[in-house]
């Protein structure tokens, strides 16, 4: 990171982790697919898709500190991630939902950020690759169960309107970070009405942001799946202070 | 081989042909066949093979897939709780090459007539096996590196001799395999190296790790060769190149050194080396305790193919959804999807 003040540095620290622990959280959900997916190619979709989050993390919280000690040492309320990237998988349907929202939100970030001259516009320009390549591999699923069978359709839609909550946080700004989230919102909003329509698949009904909801996952207010979730993650880590791996 | 092409089988599509034709014709045929096989040229789909190698390859190249597969499940058991993020990306990265080593097997398999869905339907109903080392459990962070160094080093002396395999597809899957492979044995090896030189916690779980996958590991090449029914065939047909007493007495001549920098011991009191033979002498194996796992009465069998069957039903309404969207679009646009 440049030079700037103290002011600025806190607010780019604050951004990387905010973008590094979502990367964070989805990988590891998507992690707990390994050997549960639907068909062997969504195997390895599911872990590609895991495996490039993690990469971006991992960037993402260097920038900040010790990846591990952040990963592996920081208590529930002190991770930033967004509350939509903790939800538990569900069905595969579920987790394609998730995918669509984030990965749409993901590639509209990236893509900005990507033709700034800011501290992320380097790591942007190489996610935004892949984040394009989830975004399709989203896309794709959601016709497909959106547009498959009457059981497909009725849990698709089902997760679609689940997560769908949790989707105005994704355009709550976050200090340090130089886009549009306005532009964003709309442009998000537009992708995925298409998505859905094209699926055959209602746009939900209920709010975007809510009480709770909106911006708590930024502030370290998370859902009680999360707890659960990092206790497993962090469990071996903490049991062993201080060794190398 | 280039001789004979002619279907799949020597007999299909000619039913005015007298039998004592239809046997001549097949001699001939199996001439071709042995010669090939002799001359070391590679059997392709379109050749005609004995019904008997066929049915051979289908059974080990499905069974080699089935261990891919059932085989992410003790590492991925680890997946969530890997100490380091740089430990958890490996991870991931080696469950995902094994998918794709299964799907290059099932491929494999499916040039020689049967389908991805046919094996693991046998798969799921037990009537296919997979390797007897993946009903143990996975009881530590540990485990994953003693299965990447001894697990994967056994599949790799296995398989190595397999990419001169006299199948063509079977041989060419297994290149690129082991070249995989390989990489996930060095990642185990280093992995248990920094346990090994860690903590004296660390260290405990290194040893207590080997302690409990070393002998699985050694049953990995299968009986011995005066027990084992498949090896003289295999080894005519040139699908095996060597015995699984051979393989496995190389395999403990690598290992051995392995261990000694790895700074950890091997559970054997019998183990050492024979000037005479140049080989390590090692310990009696428990076949009662292989056959036991063969049988399915191992600590894990029972979960593992359960798993993997729930998986399978559980998915079923997705691979449906997969069926009918392209079924749709196909007749709309004449592009398949899924």
């Amino acid at each position: 990171m440049s030079t700037p003040d103290t002011h600025t540095t806190a607010a780019l620290t604050g951004a990387a982790l905010a973008l590094g622990d979502d990367a964070l959280v989805l990988s590891h959900r998507l992690g707990e697919w390994a050997g549960s997916a639907p068909v062997l190619e969504e195997e390895v979709a599911l872990a590609n898709i895991a495996l490039d989050l993690l990469g971006q993390a991992r960037v993402l919280l260097s920038l900040v500190g010790d990846e591990d000690e952040l990963a592996y040492l920081r208590e529930e309320r002190s991770f930033r991630n967004v509350q939509l990237v903790e939800q538990p998988n569900g069905d595969f349907a579920h987790t394609i939902a998730r995918q669509l929202y984030f990965s749409t939100y993901q590639r509209l970030l990236y893509g900005q950020l990507a033709t700034g001259d800011g501290p992320f516009a380097g790591l942007a320009a190489k996610a935004v690759k892949e984040v394009a390549y989830h975004q399709d591999h989203a896309e794709h699923w959601t016709l497909r169960l959106g547009d498959g069978t009457p059981e497909s359709h009725e849990r698709m839609q089902q997760a679609c309107d689940a997560l769908w909550r949790y989707t105005g946080e994704l355009f709550q700004p976050v200090e340090g970070l130089d886009v549009d989230h306005t532009a964003m919102e709309t442009a998000w909003l537009e992708s995925v009405t298409a998505v859905l329509g094209k699926a055959t698949l209602t746009v939900p009904a209920g709010p975007r942001t809510g009480a709770w909801a909106a911006g708590a996952g930024r502030q370290g207010l998370h859902t009680e799946p999360f707890g659960r979730m990092i206790a497993e993650m962090q469990h071996l880590h903490r049991s062993h202070p201080g060794a190398t791996w | 081989m280039t001789a004979v092409t002619a279907g799949t089988t020597g007999t299909t599509g000619a039913p005015s042909v007298s039998d004592a034709a239809v046997a001549a014709t097949q001699a001939a045929y199996e001439a071709v066949f042995d010669a090939a096989v002799a001359a070391d040229e590679r059997i392709e789909p379109r050749d005609w093979m004995p019904e008997a190698y066929r049915a051979s390859l289908v059974r080990q190249i499905a069974q080699h897939a089935h261990s891919e597969i059932i085989g992410m499940q003790p590492e991925a058991n680890w997946i969530t709780r890997a100490p380091s993020l740089r430990r958890k990306a490996i991870l991931m990265a080696k469950v995902q090459d094994e998918a794709g080593h299964g799907l290059y097997l099932y491929s494999a398999a499916e040039t020689l007539g049967t389908s991805r869905d046919e094996l693991l339907d046998k798969l799921h109903s037990g009537r296919q096996k997979y390797s007897s080392i993946f009903n143990y459990p996975t009881l530590t962070w540990a485990d994953v590196g003693a299965i990447g160094w001894l697990v994967d080093g056994a599949a790799i002396t296995n398989q190595v001799p397999l990419c001169r395999c006299s199948y063509g597809p079977y041989a060419r899957a297994m290149v690129r395999v082991c070249k995989e492979e390989s990489f996930h044995q060095r990642q185990g090896y280093e992995a248990l190296l920094a346990l090994s030189n860690g903590t004296e916690a660390q260290h405990a779980m290194a040893q207590d790790a080997v302690d409990r996958w070393w002998w699985p590991s050694l049953m990995m090449f299968g009986p011995p060769d005066d027990e084992s029914t498949h090896t003289a065939q295999a080894m005519a047909w040139k699908i095996k190149r060597h015995t699984n007493d051979e393989l496995r007495q190389r395999f403990v001549d690598i290992a051995v050194p392995q261990a000694e920098a790895l700074g950890l011991t091997l559970p054997d009191p019998d183990l050492r080396w024979n000037e005479e033979r140049g080989h390590h002498d090692f310990g009696p194996i428990d076949w009662t305790e292989f056959w036991d796992v063969l049988k399915g009465n191992g600590p894990c069998n029972d979960q593992r193919i359960g798993k993997r069957r729930q998986a399978h039903e559980d998915g079923a309404w997705v691979r449906e959804a997969a069926a009918a969207y392209a079924e749709k679009h196909t007749g709309k646009h004449g592009e398949a999807q899924a």
